[in-house]
């Protein structure tokens, strides 16, 4: 299901959104019990917004908004007014958002139907939605595996068939590495093409939000809504921001390929190759190209991610909003609210953050990370002038087993291929490049292309070709 | 790298989160892990201003310092999210003792 079939259904009055709406609700209804995406289901107000959206189809028709009656899934970090964003937390489990994020009000704005909210794991710290303080989402493909994560939710929505879309955030791979393990497009946009203002920050200069969908093609048209100049929100950037990127008939990709011997499974390499070979047919270049110092990138990346993360989430302190926990005096409310709200994978982030930023040790972690990022970033700015698109998996691994990954750093391992995106702050796109077979199941992996900043639309062009078009 | 039991005990009073006994434990050696394998960043060299100057100038962006909002619009909100209020105040313990 996309949204474009969804639309052009409507249009010809052949299906309408109250229908979408219901079937999405009874998809939900059947499967969400043992998936276990949704945190909560706004099943009233989706069927009051779908009587309005068929009734508007009726007299409106080709000039009706371009979301208008499609049923969407936001990931439960992402605020919309009036509704619980718990960001999967404990300490947020009954806040009930005061605002609209600009994302939400841009979708509604278009009449996108906000059908419900979708797990995740806790403040989008993990790569399995098993982090989740709620419950553990599970993979719809193969219910002993996981979704991936953080936006698990999302992405088990969409792989459901609940939705045709669902919105999630991206800070080391959160909607790529699920997008791959569920077989759908996933996109971390060039940072500040979409407004964070109304998301529950991890790490500032590394989240952004993206679409998971069945087709590129939608993956460019929820962008372009969500995407723009944003007063509340400082870092968004102007269209001229960065050089324009043109159009080409056929481009040259870059294969980082010594990056690509660590640790990659080998029929994840060769879904890769298959795919290599595809643009090859299709009479685009694939050169090697040499990265060196994106081997360090993970590295760098849980350095700077926990500092951000121990920084952001000192706003929850049992005073303003979110869980209290009572103390004999204002300190241990700090500190029982914090103890009793945050999971272990939270505290472990806060705590590691809190000692990379302190004071004898910040030159000798925290700089060398930054160091790492800008030198990460001429490292790109030069590949780029040989390269239009560098070309990776983008995970190393099919989706895993739930409680296969025990160990932290085996878990942190699942994101060498996305976490430079974000450090260097390029967009990059995932698409479904074929799948390999576990235990009789054929499970999805991806492939990741990663643009020069500002290249999103360039993406989608070349995305639309190897997958959207070869797909039907 | 090794990371103590104090060490930890000590982060979490940094970071405002009370820790038990077990989680102490169980941080410390898993903290001490991660840093073994993040503190490869250590070999990198160069200067990240130097290094910087090539990407471009970073310049500060900064709205306009006007009021956008009228006064007491958002007032009731987000005082029905705090979990304790006074009348249109967010109470929060005593923080000064009288004598010593």
């Amino acid at each position: 299901m996309t949204i474009s079939d969804l639309r052009t259904q409507y249009i010809a009055g052949t299906y309408t959104p109250t229908q979408a709406v219901e079937a999405a609700l009874s998809v939900i209804e059947k499967r969400d019990g043992e998936v276990g995406a949704f945190l909560a289901v706004y099943a009233m107000e989706a069927r009051a917004q779908a009587a309005v959206a068929t009734a508007r189809f009726a007299s409106e028709g080709v000039l009706a908004p371009a979301l208008l009656g499609i049923p969407l899934a936001l990931k439960n970090n992402i605020l919309q007014k009036g509704k619980i964003a718990t960001a999967g937390s404990k300490i947020l489990e009954n806040y009930v958002a005061s605002y609209d994020a600009t994302l939400v009000s841009r979708l509604q704005t278009a009449g996108a139907i906000i059908i419900g909210a979708v797990n995740m794991d806790e403040f989008a710290m993990g790569g399995s939605t098993e982090n989740s303080a709620f419950w553990i989402t599970k993979n719809p493909l193969d219910l002993a595996r996981v979704p991936g994560g953080s936006s698990g939710g999302s992405a088990a929505a969409v792989a459901m068939g609940a939705v045709p879309a669902a919105i999630g955030t991206d800070t080391g791979g959160s909607v790529r590495q699920p997008a791959s393990y569920c077989g759908l497009v996933g996109f971390k946009p060039t940072y500040g093409a979409v407004s964070r203002y109304g998301l529950v920050a991890m790490g500032s200069s590394l989240d952004q939000a993206g679409p998971l969908t069945n087709s590129v093609a939608d993956t460019e048209l929820l962008h372009s809504i969500m995407s723009g100049l944003d007063p509340m929100d400082a870092t968004t950037i102007a269209p001229d921001t960065y050089p324009v990127v043109s159009e080409k008939t056929h481009y040259t990709f870059g294969v980082p390929r010594a990056f690509l011997g660590t640790g990659v499974d080998p029929d994840v390499l060769a879904v890769f190759e298959a795919h290599v070979a595809e643009l090859k047919a299709a009479g685009h270049t694939v050169v090697d190209i040499e990265l060196p110092m994106f081997e360090a990138g993970l590295a760098a990346y849980y350095i700077v991610m926990p500092a951000e993360v121990s920084s952001n989430l000192a706003r929850f302190d049992g005073i303003r909003y979110g869980l209290s926990v009572d103390g004999p005096d204002l300190l241990s409310v700090y500190e029982n609210s914090r103890a009793a709200g945050f999971g272990a994978e939270v505290k472990r982030r806060i705590l590691l953050g809190t000692y990379v930023l302190s004071s004898g040790y910040y030159d000798a972690f925290y700089g060398k990370a930054e160091l790492v990022r800008t030198k990460m970033r001429a490292e790109l700015s030069a590949v780029f002038k040989t390269v239009d698109i560098i070309l990776t998996p983008t995970a190393p691994t099919p989706a895993f087993k739930i409680g296969e990954q025990s160990d932290p750093i085996s878990m942190y391992r699942q994101d060498i291929f996305t976490v430079p995106v974000n450090l260097t702050g390029v967009p990059a796109l995932s698409i479904p490049g074929g799948v390999v077979e576990r235990e009789g199941v054929s499970l999805p992996v991806g492939v990741q292309y990663i643009g020069p900043h500002g290249s999103d639309f360039l993406l989608f062009a070349i995305g639309k070709a190897m997958y959207d078009d070869k797909k039907n | 790298m090794s990371i103590t039991t104090e060490e930890v005990t000590h982060l979490g009073k940094l970071s405002r989160i009370a820790l038990t006994e077990a989680e102490t434990t169980a941080f410390s050696t898993e903290i001490e892990a991660i840093l073994e394998y993040v503190s490869t960043v250590a070999s990198i060299t160069g200067d990240n201003a130097t290094v910087g100057v090539a990407l471009g100038a970073r310049v500060n962006v900064l709205r306009e310092d006007v009021v956008t909002t009228v006064e007491g619009e958002h007032t009731e909100t987000l005082l029905t999210a705090m979990p304790h209020r006074q009348g249109n105040y967010m109470a929060v313990k005593k923080i000064l003792t009288g004598s010593k």
